[in-house]
């Protein structure tokens, strides 16, 4: 059975059991491998992408669920936010493992398309549910903090 | 933190990662280009992933023949570029980039055209020097081991290089100077790029001896240099374990036993074979294993499972009731790990007598990436892909599981999602499950990728001992401390391992008595003691092993000696430490800048410090905590001094002590793997609970100068946190802490 929707901007068809979830669809069908895994129970937020802008877990995510909308994932991210995100995550070194920042940068980034001024409290309500053992959250804060300055300049 | 503008270097993370975004499907061909023959081809797919501005590098047609290859570490294309090979997995320590750093300084590599790559299972070259003839990471020794390595063969591969030139320009030798990546001889105004000397230093002979710089003259080591990783962690292309694909790679998920040491009675494999997808249901001595297309039939089947286990020879014991038996052996006769003067006597003599216990539950790692790994197996050889820590012990267990000889099982090691110390481990747990499976299946060279999900890593085993710690100690009318006791009761990490006969002695595990035997106060009268138990609960060192419950105990206590006595407990520490100037110069620079004994803190705060040795790091830390009247701790700020002897990377040091922090923060506050009947409590991070975000105190850390050899960040930074935030606690509240973790407002 396929699922269709939007990929990337790029219309993309998959054929794949609808009840997979999106996670795995992605990584292991669409072939894109920055989207990670780490608790496949929505606890952990490695898995974070964007459906129709907002940023969700996509391994509790069933693929017949997102039949024609819109993902976009880190490998995908495009928008000023997501570009200020990423620079600011290489200005300040934030990943030591790396394996969750996906994640943190989907949802920094959504958390800056929405808020483009976030104070702490609006960082620790967007960023809490994405675990990062390296305990890079200082970082990942002064990060959101510079790339939000960076939009505004 | 630190910002920064200049260009960032390349990075070839590994022999693989350099297909990420180039072939989809790497060939073998390409991997043994990118591994180690050193072709040119490789050097233009690993520029082809990384930013544009580093694509520009790759626009002329790659340079015919053969790199300079001084030594093992280093490689220099025609093209200029610099690639080190790095001995050591890159598991968000900063390795990759510390020993390319400390290589490319006696070199005088330009830094933006260093690249790194990691080495295939190599003993004979690639051995930790600190491990003696092992290859593999931890103990915090990447830096320690590789520093007169890594010096020497840059500063040889340099002294080449500037033979050549001096043969080219007939001058002598001591007239040039080398600097960014080029020879430059001033008196004729010559200069050469280090690529256009490739095939003439090629020719010429290793120098047997090469003089190493003046720290003074250092241009690399000592600056805030941004990490070789980072770029591809950024931008999602940095390929991990579960990221690496093969040619019909097939998934693997393994049901292991409920119990440790329960074993297959029967399985009915009938539902599991019908989910679409699912190839084969195997019988392998770790449990049963679902071989299928991709992960999620993997799992469906694996959920479809119906397995009978047996558990005669089972642990059956819950946690608690391990606890009790602990708790009773520290009263009976223990082996003694240290005795200095007559402690009981002191004791017992003693104007003031103070006890106390502590108590420290099983840890996980809890690393991001679940354990994972390639294998490629067939009759006559063994290919593993995996973040792998411990390359010589897993390459002989992977032999010995496949049948075949060590030589014959290469590693490629890829970027590791995180450790902890989990991935290095003496039985190589999850590549010997990789290799089994890929033998039941048939050794036919299918590639199995074995995943784990974060149950099995909960339930897996393999944690940091619990431990139960007993203390006393003895003070003087005057407030001396005359006397102290530990005793320490627990499992060894090391018995029945291959590193049993170095790591006992006499009996005494030195993982399990490091940070209290080795205590650095001035105490006339000392005895430590240790009582090791043994059930079913496989174990393992966890990110700064012993120190990780000596550290607490330790520096709690003498908290509670100092309160005692009427003393400020930093300048009681300070009045103990006068003969171990490291530990003491970090105590006093922490204390300062935190401002320690500047004034009370408003009602409701505290501060606590606390210091520790591990690794020969120094490590001293004074945390402000606020707890409100419900009694919910929120740690506001750490302030963390540390000695680590040449700062190689600043910014790196600084990341490992926030990192170190954060990672001890979450195990003090919510950490523990519990038992009951034998079975793990606890199954994903909604039982067990790490760090988040909100959580994350302030961090300020300061490096004190040295130009003595450094030693490791990795891990000390985890040992003062616990007792410095116990201690601030007390001071907020006045109640002390004895149980681990610590109690939460509203959980029994």
């Amino acid at each position: 059975m396929s699922t269709s929707f939007v990929l990337n901007g790029k219309p993309t068809t998959l054929d794949a059991d609808p009840n997979m979830p999106l996670l795995w669809a992605i990584r292991e069908i669409a072939g894109l491998t920055g989207t990670k895994f780490g608790c496949g129970m929505a606890l952990c937020g490695a898995c974070t992408l964007h459906l129709d802008g907002q940023a969700i877990r996509s391994c509790v995510m069933p693929l017949s669920s997102v039949a024609g909308r819109q993902i976009t994932t880190i490998e995908g991210l495009q928008s000023k936010p997501a570009k200020a995100v990423q620079a600011a995550w290489i200005e300040l070194q934030v990943p030591q493992c790396g394996y969750c920042q996906s994640g943190q940068i989907m949802s920094a980034t959504a958390l800056l398309e929405k808020n483009a001024t976030p104070t702490d409290a609006d960082i620790d309500g967007a960023m809490s549910g994405n675990i990062c053992r390296c305990a890079t959250y200082s970082r990942i804060r002064a990060a959101i903090h510079a790339a939000a300055q960076s939009i505004k300049a | 933190m630190p910002r920064r503008s200049r260009s960032r270097p390349e990075v070839v993370s590994n022999d693989v990662s350099n297909q990420a975004l180039a072939p989809r499907q790497p060939t073998r061909r390409a991997f043994l280009q990118g591994a180690g023959t050193a072709t040119a081809v490789a050097l233009t797919i690993g520029f082809e992933w990384a930013a544009s501005a580093r694509r520009a590098l790759a626009t002329p047609a790659p340079a015919a023949g053969a790199p300079f290859a001084p030594n093992a570490f280093v490689r220099i294309g025609a093209d200029n570029s610099v690639t080190v090979i790095a001995k050591h997995v890159e598991l968000g320590q900063g390795a990759y980039t510390g020993i390319a750093t400390v290589l490319a300084e006696e070199l005088d590599a330009d830094w933006s055209l260093v690249r790194v790559e990691s080495a295939p299972a190599d003993a004979k070259r690639y051995a930790n020097l600190v491990f003696g003839t092992l290859q593999g990471t931890g103990g915090s020794s990447a830096m320690a081991n590789s520093w007169a390595q890594l010096r020497e063969a840059g500063g040889k591969a340099r002294a080449m290089l500037l033979s050549a030139a001096a043969a080219a320009w007939h001058v002598p030798v001591a007239e040039l100077t080398a600097q960014k990546s080029v020879v430059y001889h001033a008196a004729s105004k010559r200069q050469a790029s280090f690529g256009s000397l490739v095939a003439k230093a090629s020719a010429l002979a290793v120098p047997e001896t090469v003089a190493l710089k003046d720290p003074k003259d250092f241009k690399l080591i000592g600056q805030q240099l941004p990490r070789v990783d980072v770029a591809a962690k950024v931008d999602g292309s940095a390929q991990f374990t579960l990221d690496f694909t093969l040619p019909g790679m097939l998934v693997a998920l393994l049901k292991r036993p409920p119990l440790f040491g329960a074993t297959v009675s029967s399985f009915d494999a009938t539902a599991a074979s019908a989910i679409p997808g699912v190839v084969k249901v195997l019988q392998v001595p770790g449990g049963i294993v679902v071989v299928a297309k991709n992960f999620w039939a993997a799992k469906q089947g694996r959920d479809a499972l119906r397995v009978q286990w047996d558990d005669t020879h089972a642990e059956k014991r819950s946690s608690a009731a391990l606890m009790d038996e602990y708790r009773q052996l520290a009263d009976k006769p223990a082996l003694t790990a240290r005795k200095q003067g007559d402690s009981a006597q002191a004791i017992g003599n003693a104007a003031h007598k103070l006890s106390a216990s502590f108590e420290f539950p099983y840890l996980a790692h809890a690393p991001m990436e679940p354990l994972d790994a390639v294998v490629k197996l067939t009759a006559s050889s063994c290919e593993i892909w995996a973040g792998d820590q411990f390359q010589t012990v897993d390459q002989m267990n992977a032999a010995k599981t496949a049948g075949l000889n060590p030589q014959q099982v290469s590693i490629h090691t890829l970027f590791a999602g995180g450790s902890f110390g989990r991935r290095a481990n003496l039985s190589s747990d999850y590549i010997v499950e990789a290799v089994s499976i890929a033998k039941a299946y048939g050794a036919d060279g299918t590639p199995i990728k074995l995943q784990w999900t974060r149950e099995d890593d909960l339930h897996g085993g393999l944690y940091r001992p619990m431990y139960f710690h007993k203390l006393e100690a003895a003070l003087s009318d005057k407030g001396e401390l005359t006397g102290w006791r530990h005793v320490i009761v627990g499992q060894s990490i090391m018995a029945d391992t291959m590193f049993a006969p170095i790591m006992i002695k006499d009996g005494i595990d030195s993982t399990s008595v490091e940070g209290a035997a080795t205590i650095a106060y001035d105490i006339p009268n000392i005895t430590v003691e240790l009582s090791t138990t043994k059930n079913g609960v496989p174990v393992l060192w966890w990110r700064v092993v012993g120190s990780s419950h000596t550290a607490f105990a330790v520096e709690a206590f003498i908290d509670e000696v100092a309160h005692a006595a009427g003393a400020d407990p930093f300048t009681f520490r300070r009045k103990l430490l006068e003969h171990e100037p490291r530990m003491k110069a970090v105590l006093e620079l922490a204390a300062e800048k935190a401002g320690w004994g500047s004034g009370p803190l408003p009602k409701g705060k505290g501060r606590g410090i606390a210091v520790a040795q591990a690794f020969s790091t120094y490590v001293a830390q004074v945390a402000e905590v606020s707890v409100d009247e419900s009694g919910h701790v929120k740690v506001d700020r750490v302030v963390c001094a540390v000695d680590c002897g040449t700062p190689i990377n600043p910014d790196i040091i600084a990341a490992q002590m926030e990192g170190g922090i954060g990672f001890a923060l979450g195990a003090v506050l919510y950490g523990a793997i519990t038992l009951k009947d034998g079975r793990i409590e606890q199954d994903n991070f909604n039982s067990y609970r790490v760090l988040r975000m909100n959580e994350m105190p302030k961090v300020e850390v300061h490096i004190v100068p040295s130009t003595l050899p450094p030693t490791g960040v990795g891990e000390p930074g985890v040992a003062p946190l616990g007792p410095a935030v116990a201690n601030a606690i007390f001071a907020a509240t006045g109640q002390r802490i004895h149980v681990l973790p610590f109690p939460r407002p509203g959980v029994a």
